[in-house]
């Protein structure tokens, strides 16, 4: 691994002197999709009506630590199960492993403001599991007994670690899958059992995955603003929605949405700081299937324990209730019109998807070839969008937008005497412009971690022998990553089916998605009226998850396709 | 070989031009139509639209969402294809009023059938309905005639008694800052921290769930709008929340129980603009007064329309006459009341 930088650098500069185009491409698509977050930014630069006095004398101390508490859980949460859970599905045999490789990926298809509303209908006074518990001990009002409120920080905490510890899941099973058998031998033949092996061989070799899948989820909890307001947890979101709506002042909401960014740049910072400048493209392609660990007896039903919990709590369950109240609201709360709504959400989550992944690929694969540290700082920052909350982000987008829509109509007034009107707001192109910059992250942190894989030498091999750039990536990077090009891409697709507020007020007129659709059968409060569209949002995200991950467990290097894992 | 990747990128290119050609195109304008920007939740107005459409042939375009909407219209500017907008409360009005979205409307159908009080002065906005602000108290734990003041939720005789939704909910923030108005800032917040003080668990949940928690025995009292009432008793699930609790309009012997307007207003790019207050017009009409009445429970602002007869057994009130463009003045004083006291912490242990 040590002497692989250096052939980086003797390469590099043949390669940005013949091929610019490359990184000023890459350069003007991470400019554009970092007008949203400028756009934030320069909000925030105008006054605010001293509100911060007033924040910080009163709520940002709580607005705070709520935060960082949120995060940390979260972080945490999401870093131990989706690591401990994809080492065992990767390395280890015991009944049921085949199955949980792609069930521990579900619960990714349930928006965290569903899952939080189901647990609280099923964990309330009046929900299913007081009133048993109350009958059983013959307890009759609130106040003869304790239970833990799901409407607390804690309850937070554990709703969004269920829903997004497949990220860390996903990523850390593909860092796994594409480790070379050798390292894994070297440590056999000095001596590591199992678990030192995962410890100090699987897990530093993963950690940039790992740390990925980590702070997204992390940058997931910032933006999130449904899960807290109903739970009562008060978080900079929330914050910044109390201040945009209730004191009317954007510029305060965008002045803590820049607080975001900033705690966003950290996380970003630490993922960098994790990775450091080391390298960790393997050092030889020599991909065997895996050793696998069998368990048996305690230890196998330990292992199945381990990954059942969270599926079961994750997907289930919830889907369970679901299915109940969609079975009591009748079969003709399933109107055809959510075949519309369906079709809608899928047009705009799989163009934005690919979108996305393009936009991943050209940033990722322009730092590669440019080394251009502008394009390295543009990229982070092109990033970002996706610790913003949603509405906030929407501003970012709709101001920009609808400033180059009104210079254009101006200019062609002026020449032709024409008027253009808007030619992009409130257009489904806004909508999946809004998406890319808000999903980004997802699609660059994937493929980013997952090209450092590709040894510089392949670069190198691709080009002696004629390829253009754009040629060695389609022909090698492409191929070798296609595996996590396909998680990215799949990241963006479900978290776009989820999307709900960037949506609600970019769309254009007559348009609902399934997200927003759900979110208006909300208002009667009834979980039988809201379950059947969620029931679609949920079905809707799992088949291309199964799909994903049917190709996935194919794309081992070294193994064709079609070519089954032999363990 | 070559070819191969040329067609990929071939393939990519092209994919990318045609679904942002496809996703660019507007749709195809009809003849007669107003495009509305809608803060509120399109399930309850959509028949009145649909209605309107019928009678007048014009077709209706909704986006609807909660926020956003003003930065949307801001942003879009005298090219913006909105013609007017709704909302549930008077605040988002006025909020667009202030930032210039809007413009003021001369009619005298509007001005007939809404009475001053519920309509900006320059008919730069107009309410449709209102709704009351009451109290739900226990039909068991509370005797009658005992609370009759908002100022009697600050009462210490209540302590563990009272339960309610975020102070920071639009509905509470416009009764703080009705408060406001009439009484001054200083006795607001103390009148505040009293019913903080009287919480029985941190502030949650929605108008209809503390009906719930009070049928539950969690606390005795609560403040809710009024047409909640009427909606839990057309629910199979929520009819006996709403059975368990008795509303009390508040301050009625006093200068009257808070309301606020749910509204509508033509926006100032209005290019369909008569259509936009045509479509305003009808909404202040007896046919979709009557039906706000009758599928929402809400009070119609035009004289001589019914109520909905459940909605007429609670009572005659008399409402708050201020002017609510004076009240949503005081809506970012009174968010700042609630952080100052620390309402929405308020209930613990």
């Amino acid at each position: 691994m040590s002497d692989a930088p250096s052939v980086t650098r003797r390469r590099a500069p043949a390669v940005l002197g013949r091929f610019d185009g490359w990184a000023a491409g890459a350069l003007v698509v991470s400019g554009l999709v970092a007008a949203p977050l400028i756009a934030v930014i320069v909000l925030a630069l105008t006054p605010s009506d001293d509100i911060w006095s007033h924040l910080l004398s009163t709520v940002l101390p709580l607005y705070a630590s709520n935060t960082v508490f949120l995060m940390t859980g979260v972080g945490a949460g999401t870093l131990i199960i989706g690591t401990a859970t994809a080492w065992l599905v990767t390395m280890c045999r015991f009944p049921g492993r085949r199955v949980f490789e792609w069930l521990l990926l579900l619960p990714m298809a349930i928006p965290a403001y569903v899952i939080a509303f189901l647990y609280t209908d099923l964990l309330e006074y009046a929900g299913p599991v007081q009133s048993a518990l109350r009958h059983a001990a013959g307890w009759t009002t609130r106040r003869d007994y304790w239970f833990p409120d799901i409407r607390s920080l804690g309850g937070a905490i554990a709703m969004m670690t269920l829903v997004l510890y497949p990220y860390v899941y996903l990523l850390a099973r593909a860092a796994f899958h594409e480790q070379s058998v050798c390292v894994l031998e070297v440590g056999r033949t000095l001596g590591r059992g199992p678990w030192r092996s995962f410890f100090t061989i699987a897990l530093p070799l993963a950690r940039p995955a790992i740390v990925v899948g980590v702070a997204l989820a992390m940058m997931e909890t910032l933006s999130d603003y449904g899960t807290v307001t109903f739970f009562e947890v008060p978080t900079f979101s929330a914050g910044i929605y109390d201040v945009w709506r209730n004191m009317s002042s954007v510029a305060g909401a965008a002045q803590l949405a820049v607080v975001l960014l900033v705690f966003a740049l950290i996380l970003v910072a630490a993922e960098r700081w994790a990775r450091r400048d080391r390298r960790f493209h393997h050092t030889t392609t020599k991909y065997r299937a895996l050793p696998s660990y069998r368990l048996g007896g305690g230890r196998a039903g330990l292992a199945f324990l381990i990954c059942a919990l969270p599926v079961l709590l994750g997907f289930v369950l919830p889907v369970g209730v679901l299915i109940e109240h969609s079975l009591r609201a009748g079969a003709d709360s399933f109107g055809w019109e959510y075949l519309g709504f369906a079709a809608n959400s899928l047009l705009l989550s799989s163009v934005s998807a690919a979108c996305a992944v393009a936009v991943g690929l050209l940033l990722a694969y322009g730092i590669r070839l440019g080394r251009s540290p502008l394009l390295k700082y543009a990229a982070r920052i092109a990033s970002l969008g996706y610790a913003v909350p949603g509405a906030v982000l929407a501003v970012g987008v709709l101001v920009p937008l609808a400033a180059f829509d009104n210079m254009v109509d101006g200019w062609m007034r002026q020449l032709v005497g024409v008027s253009t009107g808007l030619l992009l707001s409130g257009t489904l192109a806004a909508v999946t412009f809004g998406y890319v910059v808000r999903f980004l992250a997802l699609a660059y942190g994937a493929i980013d971690a997952s090209l450092a894989k590709v040894t510089p030498s392949m670069d190198g091999a691709a080009r002696t022998l004629g390829q253009t750039p754009g040629g060695a990536l389609a022909r090698v990077h492409v191929p070798i990553i296609r595996g996590s090009v396909l998680v990215a891409a799949m990241l963006v697709f479900v978290d776009g089916m989820k999307e709900l507020p960037m949506t609600l007020i970019m769309r254009p007129f007559n348009f609902e998605t399934l997200a927003t659709w759900v979110y208006v059968l909300g208002v009667t409060e009834r979980l039988q009226d809201y379950s059947p569209g969620a029931l679609v949002i949920v079905a809707a995200g799992v088949l291309p998850i199964i799909v994903m991950i049917r190709t996935t467990s194919r794309s081992r290097p070294g193994q064709g396709p079609g070519q089954g894992m032999t363990s | 070989m070559r070819t191969s990747s040329i067609r990929f990128w071939q393939t990519t290119t092209v994919a990318f031009a045609g679904a942002v050609a496809a996703f660019s195109i507007a749709p195809a304008s009809a003849a007669e139509e107003v495009n509305l920007y809608s803060v509120r939740q399109p399930a309850l107005i959509q028949p009145l639209l649909d209605a309107f459409s019928r009678e007048s042939g014009v077709k209706v375009n909704v986006v609807f969402a909660e926020s956003g909407m003003l930065e949307r219209l801001k942003a879009e500017g005298a090219n913006s294809p909105a013609d007017a907008v709704l909302s549930t409360d008077v605040g988002t009005l006025h909020d667009m009023a202030e930032a210039g979205l809007l413009q003021g409307v001369k009619s005298d159908v509007l001005e007939r059938n809404i009475p001053a009080a519920y309509r900006h002065p320059d008919g730069v906005w107009f309410g449709l309905t209102t709704r009351a602000r009451v109290a739900y108290v226990s039909k068991d734990r509370v005797k009658p005639g005992e609370l009759v003041n908002y100022a009697d939720l600050a009462d210490p005789k209540y302590k563990g008694k009272l339960c309610i939704r975020s102070g920071k909910h639009v509905y509470n923030v416009s009764l703080i800052a009705s408060m406001i108005a009439h009484d001054g800032e200083a006795a607001t917040k103390k009148w505040l921290e009293g019913v903080k003080a009287n919480l029985a668990a941190k502030p949650q949940g929605s108008d209809r769930s503390q009906a719930q928690a009070i049928m539950q025995g969690a606390c005795d009292i609560s403040l809710a709008n009024a047409y909640y009432l009427g909606l839990m008793s057309v629910d199979a699930v929520q009819k006996p929340w709403g059975e368990a609790v008795k509303p009390v309009f508040l301050n009625s012997q006093g200068r009257g129980t808070h309301v606020n307007v749910s509204g509508g207003a033509v926006t100032k790019s209005a290019k369909n603009r008569a259509n936009a207050v045509k479509l305003l017009e009808f909404l202040s009409k007896d046919e979709a007064q009557k039906r706000y009445a009758e599928d929402n429970f809400e009070y119609p602002v035009k004289a001589g329309v019914a109520v909905h007869p459940f909605i007429a057994g609670l009572g005659q009130f008399k409402s708050d006459p201020i002017s609510l463009a004076e009240v949503a003045k005081h809506r970012a004083r009174a968010t700042r009341l609630v952080d100052e006291v620390g309402f929405d912490q308020g209930g613990g242990a």
